[in-house]
């Protein structure tokens, strides 16, 4: 097993593996791309997918689906394009409170023993509803310290591979290197096991559940600091994107296998692609279909690496 | 029933499947609440404050039959879920120097890396990181050690490393029991035996005192019924035609052969080898003769039998389907009716089968099944142990239907782990580890001698 082309090793690979050459083609279609504005460009709306995807991945981490992150991002986005610009403690409780309500689905999913995705896809009606009544009709302003933030230009790294690598180390080291993250991981693993040891699946859960609000936080602080005012639907597409993006990683939907370094190249590989469609003069409408084509091809390499794998 | 466990001691738990051994140890790791009675450590009654949270707190640590670790995490990972102490700063160290110090003393030679997935290691090796994390001491200490059916997935050589370092466990203080079916290991290991039987303790004393036999005979119930099928079974046997002959995978196997109208048994400790066979004989494997059309009764209700979003019309319906064609649609009123005439005949008490089925008790929703496979055309009936948790009157009326359903010629093949069912059988076979190890006639059958061929001479 210890070879050096182990199928284990090339499925951890796969997704950096992917990256990369999708980075390659954009280069060789558009060389101007190999610059640090065209890098900035290229990579900026990959911090708050990035984000998002992360909060889906704590979710899939304790074998749970959230069908609500798009919906949530938007309303976050349209709370600090209004609320946290006017009335800045106002917006800073009602975030607050955003994943206080995370934590308490996470509890209504787990003691009402109800399937995650049911309950996830109301949320989203909600989450929309919400973020139509807090912001009509697009508009609404950034606040100042947001806008600096996403928009600075750090020497020699453009800022989203900076902040894309931070996040990615941050929560490897939360959630994969600490001791509280293993407890957190092993709930998706056998959770049976986790209560006989003592440990209560509903706090991990209502935890679990915490961090996807928070990160969906993040992520809409993110978009609001890129695009400076926010829309209502801004962030839909974020749902699916999110779970790709996780399973591009090396994510599973079930047993705690997770990769938050994995998820976070999910989400940017996912974020590249449709930039390289359009390189590529694609009709826009087939680009959601060629999307879908780059994603089965990924996948369909991995099932072929888990296949050797077996064999061993 | 009182059970004292005392220091420097391992007591062992023997008996037949449902004996309530596994229920035992579900109590006393603060799994399950007793309904009645009470536990105490050290002299202070902690009855009903037992939960797994403060179980290890106590000092009891279980391993329990189905494995227990997270496949996603590594084996010192693993280690860290069931110790909390072992956190902040460096724990990965710490857990890792526990858990691969523990298996050095246990299993020497064990080979088996702390950084590496469990999901990796074979079932032996988790087998072994289980049994190693039980062992394991931090602050909390290890006073009693429950382990259930330890080496059932351990080769010879790591098995008697076990069964060693229980010994050295118990000279140092500790208390540990055993729940095994191999008799060998049991009389060797322990200091006491507590044979049980019907959730009770029938026979507790010093190892010394019981050998193999006796350990049987305590196991089996004390009235033997003789029955004059015996004779009837044998003609059967004699003169009607094969109709099943299977052989189970394990190499060293007798045949199983089933003749028209015959009711055969499939006996042994439960997870032998005997579904397997049933499949075996419904798929009609290669190297399986099956003569005619098989229909099976499940045992799982909940997984495989029944379908809880449908009526028990439509449940009783499915296994016969075809015969409801009209062209291209299905006769919902001749199946209806169909169900109606089989609700009478089997006595499912329903004032309507078009009530849902989760509306009927376990025993009824049992009965639907039975008349699923009885109503269809299938002459050959597998049934994989289908009276778990049914009460005794409906068993009884199964019992006979069975028995009439043989006497019009339909074949049966009946895995059960009940010693009373094998008694409505004309033929038993017993099965232990995959292989078919004892052929007995009706008239040869005694509970004594199902129970010498379930468990190993050797061992």
């Amino acid at each position: 097993m210890s070879g050096f082309f182990s199928p284990r090793l090339l499925r951890n690979l796969l997704p950096p593996l992917s990256l990369a050459a999708l980075l390659v083609a954009i280069f060789v279609l558009q060389p101007r791309t190999m610059s640090y504005f065209g890098l900035n460009l290229l990579l900026n709306l990959a911090i708050p997918i990035t984000l998002a995807t992360i909060a889906q991945m704590f979710i899939l981490c304790v074998n749970e689906l959230d069908l609500s992150i798009g919906g949530f991002v938007s309303l976050v986005a349209c709370i600090v394009a209004t609320w946290l610009h006017d009335t800045p403690l106002l917006g800073i409780a009602a975030l607050a409170g955003l994943i206080a309500v995370y934590a308490a689905l996470g509890a209504l999913i787990h003691l009402r023993n109800l399937p995650s995705i049911v309950v996830t896809l109301g949320m989203s009606f909600v989450w929309l509803g919400l973020a139509v009544l807090v912001l009509p009709t697009p508009g609404g302003t950034a606040p100042e310290y947001v806008r600096t933030l996403m928009t600075l230009k750090p020497a020699y790294v453009p800022f989203p591979i900076i902040a894309s690598v931070v996040i990615a180390l941050v929560v490897h080291i939360f959630l994969m290197r600490s001791a509280w993250g293993t407890v957190l991981r092993g709930a998706g693993g056998n959770p049976r096991s986790l209560e006989r040891a003592g440990w209560s699946i509903l706090k991990i859960k209502m935890t679990m559940f915490a961090l996807a609000g928070f990160f969906g936080v993040l992520s809409g602080i993110a978009l609001v600091g890129l695009t400076t005012s926010a829309d209502a639907n801004i962030a839909l597409r974020y749902t699916l994107l999110s779970i790709a993006g996780v399973i591009l990683g090396g994510g599973e939907f079930v047993g705690g296998r997770i990769s938050p370094i994995g998820a976070v190249i999910g989400a940017v590989t996912l974020t590249l692609a449709g930039s390289f469609l359009s390189f590529l003069r694609l009709n826009p409408d087939w680009q959601i279909g060629a999307q879908g084509a780059i994603l089965i091809i990924v996948l369909a390499l991995r099932v072929l690496v888990s296949r050797a794998e077996k064999r061993q | 029933m009182t059970l004292e466990l005392h220091p420097g001691e391992c007591l062992s738990l023997v008996g037949h499947n449902g004996a309530g051994k596994s229920t035992l140890m579900n109590v006393l790791s603060g799994n399950l609440a007793p309904d009645k009675g009470r536990i105490e450590v050290a002299g202070v009654d902690i009855t009903g404050c037992l939960t797994p949270q403060n179980a290890t707190a106590h000092g009891v640590r279980c391993v329990f039959q189905e494995l227990s670790l997270c496949p996603n995490l590594t084996v010192a990972e693993n280690a860290r879920i069931s110790h909390p102490s072992i956190s902040g700063i460096g724990w990965r160290g710490d857990a890792r120097r526990l858990i691969g110090d523990k298996l050095d003393e246990v299993f020497p030679g064990h080979g088996i890396p702390a950084d590496d997935m469990v999901s990796d290691l074979s079932i032996a090796r988790r087998q072994m990181v289980e049994i190693a994390r039980a062992f394991a001491v931090t602050t909390a200490e290890a006073r009693v050690v429950i382990l259930d059916e330890p080496t059932s997935s351990l080769d010879t050589v790591a098995a008697k490393k076990l069964l060693d370092h229980v010994r050295s466990y118990v000279r140092s203080g500790g208390t540990c029991v055993l729940i095994s079916h191999l008799l060998g290991e049991v009389l060797d290991t322990s200091d006491r035996i507590a044979v049980m039987r019907d959730g009770g303790i029938v026979a507790l004393d010093r190892a010394s005192a019981f050998d193999r036999n006796s350990l049987v005979k305590a196991m089996g119930s004390v009235v033997e019924a003789v029955t004059d099928r015996a004779a009837e079974a044998a003609a059967v046997r004699d003169t009607a035609p094969v109709v099943v002959q299977a052989t189970p995978g394990a190499s060293r196997s007798s045949v199983l052969a089933a003749h028209r109208g015959e009711v055969v048994g499939l006996a042994g400790l439960s997870g032998q080898g005997q579904t397997e066979l049933l499949v075996r004989v419904f798929d009609r494997a290669p190297g399986t003769t099956v003569d005619g059309e098989v229909a099976l009764v499940a045992g799982d209700r909940q997984i495989d039998g029944i379908f809880p979003l449908w009526s028990i019309a439509e449940n009783i319906s499915i296994g016969s389907l075809r015969t409801f064609l009209k062209g291209m649609f299905l006769d919902r009123a001749a199946a209806r009716d169909f169900a109606d005439s089989w609700r009478d005949r089997i006595g499912i008490r329903t004032p309507n089968v078009d009530n849902s089925i989760l509306s009927l008790s376990g025993g009824n929703q049992q009965k639907a099944l039975f008349a699923r496979a009885l109503a269809s055309p299938a002459q050959i009936i597998v049934m994989d142990d289908p009276m778990r948790g049914v009460d005794i009157g409906t068993k009884q009326e199964v019992y006979e239907m069975i028995r009439e359903e043989a006497a019009k010629g339909r074949t049966f093949l009946w895995y059960t782990t009940e010693m009373d069912e094998l008694r409505n059988c004309d033929h038993v076979y017993v099965f232990r580890e995959g292989a078919i190890v004892a052929d007995l006639r009706r008239s040869d059958m005694s509970e004594e001698r199902v129970l010498r061929a379930s468990f190993r001479a050797d061992a």
